[in-house]
């Protein structure tokens, strides 16, 4: 995998879109591209519904109608099984749950079902859907905030991607709707829109998203922020914050270099072990908790195969290990702030 | 006293093939408990014993791009559909020329080629699964039928309700047939539910449901291609309830304690294999030495499977760690 992927220089005329939008885009080009694609859950064509939980599939029904925007009863495990079983039979369909947190209602049709079916088969079948899941604590509280993605990585024949721009998550989308295996896409509900800038440090969640089609390899990571001292590797909402940290560290004198793994399941470790190889130095930070988190795997790998390149301990920065409460001073003591993560980032480089 | 069942109308090639099929599958159940007694195969068994005549009926309905799911006990399923015995019997061996290439084993057989989904052991599992089957013919606007068989005790799962609902208000081309074998495992259904019959949860579903003789297989056929033609014109799925009977345990090693010897006494009274030989006897349509022909040919035929079983190749240790993903994923690349 490339070491130096980065979102490539904007040509022509600069079009920022929100994640949203982009996504959306997506979907759409794959439904245009592809009629094995269809899209089903709750609440996602309802005519003057909400177009998904966040908006995501507004217009769709108009373009491609209800036989493609299939809208379910309150049923995850139907909907997971709907997915399953149409794919087993050469369909693409892209299950959608409103949040995260509903994916335990399915555990079977994904843990036992998608995943092993190939396996089970001998190799004869696979199971190509994309179940689309947001994470992230948006002061929801303990059951419609979670970030659930080290569940699943857990899973052989499951792969995890997790966006966290624009230009990736058209790209990652794309990629994954013409996946043949299983894929959940986990996406941070306060990175959608505009809404979440100052949750994420001011960073600008927009980003260029060039209208020609394209993809983004799921299984590489991409370098946010390029630095000599230490490497933060870290998602979603978590990433911002960590640019943010970077920036704050920069004015320290401190260089600090950023990047977004984008895909859990494959894991581009390769970027992650150039960087550490320059800085000897390395947080991982996710919102996810602390105990059994993908940060504890990563940490893992990289003690087993860079040691020697590391000037100093691993550290992790993670939800503490608790459920998530919901009022926003309780909540933001429990998921990795700013703050929290520059800290870690001066006692890995005292 | 055995009563022969009605064949009135079926003609004798038809009626000696449910024969076959149904004696196929006994047969290859006594022989694979032989075997396995001896320890020849892996693992454990879930036996289809006394319920021939629901597979085989069921299956007897279907064209062959029809598919079925199955279930923990799907080694009748398997051979109905069309599983080969040898790629059966090669299966439960654990050999490289298994219909799953030894990765399935007793509880995951399969062959998409003959329209088997690996069976999914998981209770209830199938019944989640079959929507998309009948999902993609709907949408494909085909003319195939998925058929999700499982058992009275998947009832009380929460895909049963959470997946007839669903197939029922999108009109699904799906037959669910359930085999009330009265146990799941070892407790009587009457003790988990209050309401006898399976086929009385689903009115609450807007679902039509029948229940028949699971031990005439004439009745089941003709009861799966009326739900199958109802399928077909669009109109939805149906649920038909097959009143049926393990002979055996619920696995190796069941000692049946839970139900007595007379109850299973009265069932063997009703052996589908046996109602139907009698029947095709006095109807005329075949004697005694054309049942015990059929009898030898599917002894002949489970011999060879086991020679052929017994003589493959073991599957290649590497080939282990194949087929997780479809598109590679270096292990060392994965978290």
């Amino acid at each position: 995998m490339s070491t130096t992927a980065q979102e490539p220089a904007t040509v022509g005329t600069e079009r920022r879109l929100t994640i949203t939008e982009a996504i959306r885009e997506g979907i759409a080009e794959e439904m245009e591209r592809d009629p094995r694609v269809f899209l089903i859950g709750e609440d996602v064509g309802i005519p003057g519904g909400f177009g998904g939980a966040f908006g995501v599939y507004l217009g769709l029904p108009e373009r491609f109608g209800h036989e493609r925007i299939i809208d379910t009863p309150i049923s995850e495990k139907a909907i997971a099984g709907a997915a399953v079983g149409a794919a087993l039979m050469g369909l693409r369909p892209i299950p959608d749950m409103q949040y995260s947190d509903f994916l335990f209602e399915c555990m079977d049709e994904l843990v036992n079902q998608a995943a092993k079916m190939r396996y089970m088969s001998g190799g004869k079948l696979s199971v190509p859907l994309v179940m689309r899941a947001p994470v992230g604590t948006a002061n929801r509280g303990a059951q419609h905030g979670q970030c659930p993605e080290s569940y699943f990585i857990h899973v052989p024949g499951i792969k995890v991607v997790a966006p966290s721009d624009a230009y990736v998550a058209k790209g990652i989308i794309k990629a994954a709707i013409r996946d043949d295996d299983p894929v959940i896409v986990f996406e941070h509900k306060l990175l959608y829109g505009s809404k979440g800038r100052e949750q994420a440090g001011g960073m600008d969640l927009t980003a260029h998203v060039p209208e020609e089609d394209y993809v983004w390899p799921i299984g590489r990571a991409m370098v946010k922020r390029v630095g000599t001292d230490a490497t933060v590797v870290a998602t979603h909402l978590t990433l911002y914050r960590a640019l943010a940290a970077a920036e704050e560290l920069a004015a320290e004198g401190v260089s600090v270099e950023v990047i977004d793994p984008i895909s859990l399941q494959p894991f581009d470790l390769d970027t992650v072990f150039a960087s550490v190889e320059r800085t000897g130095r390395l947080l991982i930070a996710h919102e996810d908790t602390l105990t059994g988190g993908w940060g504890a795997e990563l940490a893992a790998r990289v003690a087993q195969e860079r040691l020697y390149s590391l000037e100093a301990p691993i550290r992790r920065v993670a939800a503490h290990d608790v459920p998530l409460p919901v009022a926003p001073v309780l909540e933001q003591a429990v998921v990795p702030t700013q703050q929290r993560i520059a800290d870690e980032l001066r006692l890995l480089l005292a | 006293m055995i009563e022969p069942i009605d064949v009135t109308g079926l003609g004798r090639d038809e009626a000696l093939v449910l024969y076959r099929e149904m004696l196929r599958i006994r047969r290859f159940e006594d022989r694979v408990y032989q075997l396995f007694l001896k320890g020849e195969l892996p693992g454990t068994l879930h036996q289809y014993q006394g319920q021939e005549a629901v597979a085989v009926g069921a299956c007897q309905a279907l064209g062959p791009d029809d598919w079925i799911t199955s279930t923990h006990r799907p080694h009748g399923h398997a051979l109905a559909k069309g599983v080969t015995v040898r790629s059966a019997m090669a299966e439960l061996y654990g050999k490289a020329t298994g219909c799953c290439g030894g990765k399935g084993g007793s509880m995951h057989l399969g062959d998409p080629s003959v329209g088997m989904l690996p069976a999914i052991a998981i209770v209830a599992g199938g019944i989640s699964v079959v929507s998309g089957l009948g999902l993609a013919y709907k949408l494909q606007a085909t003319d195939q039928v998925a058929l999700c068989f499982f058992g009275e005790g998947a009832s009380n799962e929460g895909a049963f309700h959470e997946g007839l609902n669903f197939a029922a208000v999108q009109r699904l081309p799906i037959v669910y047939v359930c085999e009330n074998n009265i146990y799941g495992a070892s407790t009587p259904f009457h003790r988990t539910s209050l309401v006898p019959d399976v086929a009385n949860r689903v009115a609450g579903y807007g679902m039509p449901a029948v229940i028949v003789d699971g031990m005439d297989v004439v009745a089941v056929r003709a009861a799966v291609a009326e739900a199958r033609d109802r399928a077909q014109r669009g109109e939805g799925p149906t649920l038909i309830e097959a009143k049926t009977y393990r002979f055996a345990g619920h696995s190796r090693g069941d000692a049946r304690g839970y139900r007595s010897r007379d109850e299973e006494a009265a069932w063997k009274e009703k052996d589908a294999i046996e109602r139907l030989g009698l029947a095709i006897t006095s109807a005329g349509l075949g004697s005694e030495a054309d049942l015990a022909d059929v009898l030898a040919d599917v002894n002949a035929e489970l011999e060879d499977a086991v020679e052929f079983a017994r003589s493959s190749p073991d599957p290649d240790p590497a080939d282990a760690l194949t087929d997780a993903y479809a598109t590679a994923i270096a292990i060392g690349a994965a978290l």
